[in-house]
């Protein structure tokens, strides 16, 4: 019967595309008629969203799929994914190379996307913007190149208990080569940054900070901006890992005055294999090249290889051309809903879902943070993830199941690893009715 | 009951069923009716390492036969282990090298057997006839 509820949105979206004047009610006077009376739901244009996301209507196990993992990577609209199959068609040369129109127009693009990346985060230039491989890439390089630098025997690295693998192992493995201490901000049992034990691990021999945004386990937001000026207090930069808080909330790098923030496309709804470092002008000016090769230079000769400018000198080789140019696409998306509504439509996704999952017997939430972004984890006492995750896909619903690359977080809560719903701006209520159904059928099905 | 035959009694037991969703409660309930490791037993040379699911195998020789013991914290994992030790368990070395596991496929279980599901059970089945070598060879 519920599967009814989800069918009605896909059938309107079908008669949307069939019909102009559907399409004028569906897309003008029906939102106005619901804003009248609840205004929480005509945030967003819920159908005309989903319509841009092609996999959002296919069936999973002969199921309409209900996408929960976002965590991990998020869907892609239509016009991300017509970018990257135009570039192939129709753009396809290198940058930075040929003096020929194709590779002239196409270093264009490129450069653009630069710069709506830097108005994006507010970057105050776009040679601020370094395009890596990911977030992961974005850590390396900065832990490698600073490290290489700055860290010396006897230094200290802070990192915080709810770091995902890829902000902690480049630090753990820069602080061993150079022997210098890798020290944690611990947790409270909400999953918040206990901050009075952030400012006693503060000192002299403090060369870096590095936290996460928000947590992709927990959701917790964390106060980066207080974090970041405790830092700045005593001269020592601040990294912060942006993964999990581009899709959701507004970022505004010189507001927050972080040294460096990193992202990855995928999870911004773009392409996988692009994303983001961006670095201080005055930091990345100190720091060197991280892998060096075709692309990063003035002039090289077997004595002496002078490197070229920022961005550039970041940029070894032939980058992820048509990654950049469909970030910035998912970027311009992004913009065009608007990240204020977007924030409000997923929050009031968070309060529906937490809502029913502490209704649901034997769920316990992890992470209880009083500022979170639409990612719960949960447990099931008795039962383990993985069974909870292997019956929901048989339902069509995918979501996460383990320790979500943070195992010091699961070691924090004696716990072998969680299940995890993270919604995206695509997701509804009526999903969450079925996923809270289905986990009740799982449920009862393992008990 | 050979190996073969145990095989095939599986087959057929999991043809009764329309769905998945009937595979995997038929799943749950030979997990529940495992003979668990006893806790004590659960030492980390016995567990075989999957990425969220772990499993316990225990082997004994008696009577020139090897006897499987196994357990996991995950109870579809442990349903998936429970078809194992039945179809392997109470046979000589020679026949648990040689057996084939072409019920795997048979039944749809091979999704559940990819490195990438991580759940430990591919590496149980080397596990098991790495024993059956190892029982072999010590004679
Ligand atoms: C908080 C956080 N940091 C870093 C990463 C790593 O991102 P990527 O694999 O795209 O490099 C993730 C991805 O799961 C994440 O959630």
């Amino acid at each position: 019967m519920n599967r009814n509820r989800i069918n009605i949105p896909l059938k309107l979206l079908y008669l949307q595309g069939k019909s102009p004047l559907f399409r004028i009610i569906l897309n003008f006077v029906f939102p106005i008629m619901t804003e009248l009376k609840t205004p929480d739901i005509s945030i967003i244009d819920i159908d005309k969203i989903r319509a841009d996301f092609p996999i959002l209507s296919d069936k999973v196990n002969g199921k309409p799929l209900i996408y929960f993992d976002n965590g991990a990577t998020s869907q892609k609209p239509i016009q991300v994914i017509e970018t990257i199959t135009n570039y192939y068609k129709h753009q396809n040369a290198n940058i930075h190379r040929g003096v020929h129109t194709l590779s002239q127009e196409i270093t264009v693009a490129y450069e653009n996307a630069r710069a709506t990346v830097q108005k994006h985060l507010n970057a105050l230039y776009s040679h601020e913007i370094i395009f890596t491989s990911g977030t992961t890439e974005s850590i390396n390089l900065v832990a490698h190149s600073f490290a290489k630098q700055f860290l010396s025997n006897g230094d200290e690295v802070i990192v915080t208990a709810m770091e995902h693998h890829s902000n902690i192992l480049p630090w753990q493995m820069v602080c061993e080569e150079r022997g210098a201490l890798l020290k944690v901000v611990p947790i409270n049992s909400d999953g918040e940054l206990i901050l009075e034990e952030y400012k006693k691990l503060l000192n002299k021999k403090t060369k870096i900070v590095a936290v996460t945004h928000i947590s992709n386990t927990l959701g917790t937001i964390n106060p980066v901006k207080e974090i970041i000026d405790l830092a700045h207090a005593q001269n020592i930069p601040v990294l912060v890992d942006g993964a999990q808080a581009v899709p959701h909330t507004f970022v505004n790098v010189q507001d927050m005055d972080a040294d460096f923030y990193c992202f990855s496309g995928h999870k911004l709804f773009g392409p996988t294999g692009v994303g983001v470092l961006y670095g201080k002008e005055k930091w990345l000016n100190q720091l060197p090249p991280y892998k060096v090769g075709g692309g990063t230079i003035k002039t090289v000769s077997f004595e002496r290889t002078e490197y070229a400018d920022l961005p550039l000198k970041f940029e070894a080789g032939t980058p992820h051309i048509e990654g950049g140019i469909g970030l910035a696409v998912a970027i311009d998306y992004v913009n065009e809903i608007g990240l204020d509504k977007i924030a409000a439509y997923e929050h009031d996704l968070l309060e529906y879902a937490t809502g029913l999952l502490q209704k649901t017997d034997g769920v316990k939430i992890i992470g209880t943070a009083k500022n979170k972004a639409s990612v719960i984890s949960f447990v099931v006492e008795g039962l383990h993830a993985f069974d909870i995750g292997t019956i929901l896909d048989q339902l069509g619903i995918a979501v996460r199941t383990g320790h979500h690359c943070t195992q010091p977080l699961m070691t924090h809560y004696c716990i072998q690893g969680t299940v995890r719903a993270a919604f995206a701006f695509y997701n509804t209520k009526q999903e969450i009715d079925l996923f809270i159904q289905g986990l009740e059928r799982a449920i009862k099905m393992l008990r | 009951m050979s190996i073969e035959e145990t095989e095939k009694e599986i087959v057929e037991e999991f043809d009764m069923f329309d769905d998945w969703m009937q595979k995997y409660e038929h799943l749950i309930d030979l997990g529940k009716s495992l003979p668990m490791i006893s806790e004590g037993e659960k030492t980390d040379d016995r567990l075989i390492k999957g990425c969220q699911s772990r499993v316990w195998l225990k082997s004994e020789l008696k009577n020139g036969k090897i006897i499987y013991t196994a357990d996991s914290d995950a109870i579809i994992t442990k349903g998936m282990v429970a078809l194992m030790v039945r179809v392997l368990s109470d046979h000589t070395p020679d026949e648990i090298i040689n057996a084939k596991m072409e019920f795997v496929e048979k039944v749809g279980l091979t999704k559940h057997l990819s490195p990438t599901r991580s759940n430990g059970l591919l590496s149980m089945i080397k596990q098991m006839k790495m024993d059956a070598v190892a029982y072999k060879t010590m004679g």
